[in-house]
């Protein structure tokens, strides 16, 4: 335990000599650890299955970007955006599930994924009449976080170690993602966790032990939702630049792929499937190119397109033949168990 | 005499008006022709294992790529033009059909005693994989459709119609007569149906329901093959993209007139692209054009969830409970 902290300290120096590019990798996949940890609650605990969870992201992100930004030349710190962010999420989310969660898990995927869409193409036009999201071109110079005197855009030196804004970016999620996995462990114990795993394992058995499923999955929505919208304020602080582009569905899928390759509803299982699905397409990245111009002379393949497949196939794989994901949860383990010696 | 003149303006403008909403109807019908053809696969689909076919879509794309490359092939050749359109759409129905096969083989049948969602996210998965693999096969470049058929236009009640859209309109109406044929008076349509309301009875009294699910498959696939040729054609392109937002419109389709159904999944169809059309045409001037005509595909997914809050049925689709 004190080995991995220390580990964790020290890895931003450690990656910043093989160049800053490797810890802004590291940023981002510990964002995609907390969206995958917030799709976690939504997916894994409650059992709903959620194609649209990437519009909360935007929700949060745009939220930072307008209060944060010369667009509308407001600049609020973060300590009350970021709750903002989180809570406007909260209400998307329940606003999106109110109506819907009524319904069976494939029909929730299908809107909850026409909301994901609906939320792109709104931010993609609503740059006229009234410019509110500068449509396409999205925002840009957003501001950076700043505590006090300390601005994450500029590099301090302490102690002798220089902390560039990426390592103390790094640092800031990394104390966000320790908060966030241990509100996760207590949720899923809790009264409300142990009522999601109820809802997930059969809704009608559920109702009849009085728990209120609308109510309880609707908590699941929004609070999965706020996860995202503060992942997503993160996101527009550490990017400067948002865009509707950053939004689109394949973005869902991808969160959707690392909570299920690591196993829906073990919070380990879905960090190390957040971990696996970042760091590995970026290696990619820097082994594909050199190696097919090594052999071929040229680029056959864009990495880009290696990537998604990697996503496909870790779904239709994982499904076939590791359903409960690479690390699954005691609970599904039994489950998966239970099932296949069930002959009906 | 003023007031004479201003009669006629006004008659003058209603023409017009008029004239605007029929084409409007007919380019919402042609849409609404492929939606339903679209819709089908996923109703038949849905209808037999309950699963809803994500990858459908990219089946339709792949059938238009496939079918758009053949032509490309085959006209320089000297082949004409509607004997190259047939073996085209011949070749890519055959080639979808067995990725249809292919599909529910690999992704679907190892997963048929999974719980729900587990079928659905393999789903998104061969969704995915299809599109790329489309992407490295035909390139990121969108691939025009040939122009060895000419585009006449012909005038109707004060709008024109094209003989692409008359073709699409009569080829779908033949195909969904043609499908209703098959699952209602066939052998074959009655081992479906039988799946579908009971698949353990069924295979009691004989059916082979794997044999039975592998051909609603097949069929739904070589539909969207169609489809994609026909919308390709429409719009004179195919892209590896294409397959996604039109597979999740003709669901929504499906969805509005009761998924599982077929009849339903025609009317919704139909309606759908008349929606759409007619939505976003008008929107603009309801709206004093604070929203435009770029909201068009948001229509699809507001009539999707409008349904499923009042009518989770569709209009069509019986009642039914939650199978615990």
């Amino acid at each position: 335990m004190v080995l991995v902290a220390l580990a964790l300290l020290a890895l931003p120096f450690a990656l910043a000599g093989a160049g800053t590019t490797w810890v802004r990798v590291t940023n981002l996949a510990i964002l995609f650890i907390l969206l995958s940890l917030g799709l976690n609650i939504v997916v894994g605990f409650a059992g709903l299955l959620d194609l649209g969870y990437i519009a909360f992201y935007a929700v949060g992100a745009y939220v930072y970007a307008l209060l944060a930004s010369p667009h509308f030349g407001i600049h609020w710190p973060f300590w009350v955006i970021l709750p903002l962010g989180a809570l406007v999420a909260a209400l998307f989310g329940a606003l999106l599930g109110a109506p819907t969660l009524k319904l069976r898990g494939d029909y929730l995927a299908i809107v909850t994924l026409g909301f994901g869409e609906i939320v792109r193409i709104f931010l993609n036009n609503l740059g006229s009449p009234v410019n509110i999201t500068n449509g396409p071109r999205g925002i840009a110079r957003i501001d950076a976080i700043r505590i006090g005197e300390l601005s994450f855009a500029r590099t301090d030196s302490f102690l002798g170690l220089d902390f560039s804004g990426p390592i103390k970016y790094y640092f800031l999620l990394l104390a966000m993602l320790v908060a966030v996995i241990f509100i996760n462990l207590r949720l899923q114990n809790s009264r409300i966790g142990r009522a999601w795993e109820a809802v997930r394992e059969d809704e009608i058995a559920a109702r009849a032990m009085g728990i209120d499923t609308t109510r309880i999955k609707l908590l699941a929505f929004a609070m999965g939702a706020s996860f995202a919208g503060v992942a997503g304020g993160m996101f527009a602080a550490i990017q400067g630049f948002i865009s509707p582009e950053s939004f689109v569905l394949v973005e869902s899928v991808m969160v959707l792929s690392m909570v299920v390759l690591g196993g829906m509803g073990n919070i380990w299982g879905v960090i190390l499937g957040a971990l696996l699905l970042s760091f590995v397409p970026e290696l990619l990245r820097y082994t594909v190119q050199p190696l097919q111009q090594y052999f071929f002379g040229r680029m056959l393949i864009d990495p880009e397109v290696i990537r998604m497949l990697i996503f496909g196939f870790a779904l239709v794989l994982v499904m076939s033949f590791r359903p409960g994901g690479l690390w699954p949860s005691a609970v599904r383990k039994r489950e998966l168990a239970a099932r296949s010696e069930d002959p009906a | 005499m003023l007031a004479c003149g201003q009669k006629a303006f006004a008659a003058g403008a209603i023409e017009t008006l008029m004239d605007i909403f029929i084409q409007q109807l007919v380019n919402g019908i042609t849409l609404g022709a492929v939606y339903a053809v679209v819709a089908l696969g996923y109703t038949m689909v849905y209808g037999i294992i309950q699963l809803i076919n994500f990858a459908h879509g990219e089946l339709v794309m792949i059938g238009a790529m496939v079918a758009f490359t053949l032509i490309g092939v085959l006209t320089p050749l000297g082949v004409p033009a509607l004997p190259a359109v047939l073996v085209a759409t011949l070749c890519a129905m055959t080639a979808c059909a067995l990725l249809g096969y292919a599909m529910e083989r690999l992704a679907y049948r190892p997963l048929r005693r999974a719980p729900r969602l587990a079928p659905l996210i393999s789903a998104i998965g061969v969704s995915i994989i299809l599109q790329h693999l489309a992407l490295l096969v035909w390139s990121r470049n969108p691939l025009a459709f040939p122009q060895i058929v000419k585009t006449e236009s012909f005038a109707l009640a004060g709008a024109t119609i094209t003989n692409i859209q008359i073709g699409i309109i009569v080829i779908s109406v033949a195909m969904m007569l043609g499908l209703a044929w098959l699952v209602y008076r066939t052998r074959l349509g009655i081992a479906m149906r039988a799946t579908s309301q009971n698949a353990q009875m069924a295979a009691l009294l004989g059916v082979d329901a794997n044999q039975v699910i592998a051909l609603t498959f097949i069929i739904g696939a070589a539909l969207a093959a169609v489809a994609g040729v026909m919308v390709g054609s429409y719009y004179g392109i195919a892209h590896y993209t294409m397959g996604s937002a039109l597979g999740l419109k003709a669901f929504c389709a499906a969805v509005l007139g009761g998924i599982g159904n077929i009849p339903g999944a025609m009317l919704g169809g139909v309606l759908l692209g008349l929606v759409e059309a007619l939505g976003a045409g008008y929107i603009g001037d309801f709206t004093d054009n604070v929203f435009g005509s770029n909201y068009q595909d948001v229509f699809a997914f507001m009539v999707l969830i409008l349904v499923l809050v009042f009518r989770p049925s569709g209009l069509l689709g019986e009642r039914v409970g939650d199978r615990a």
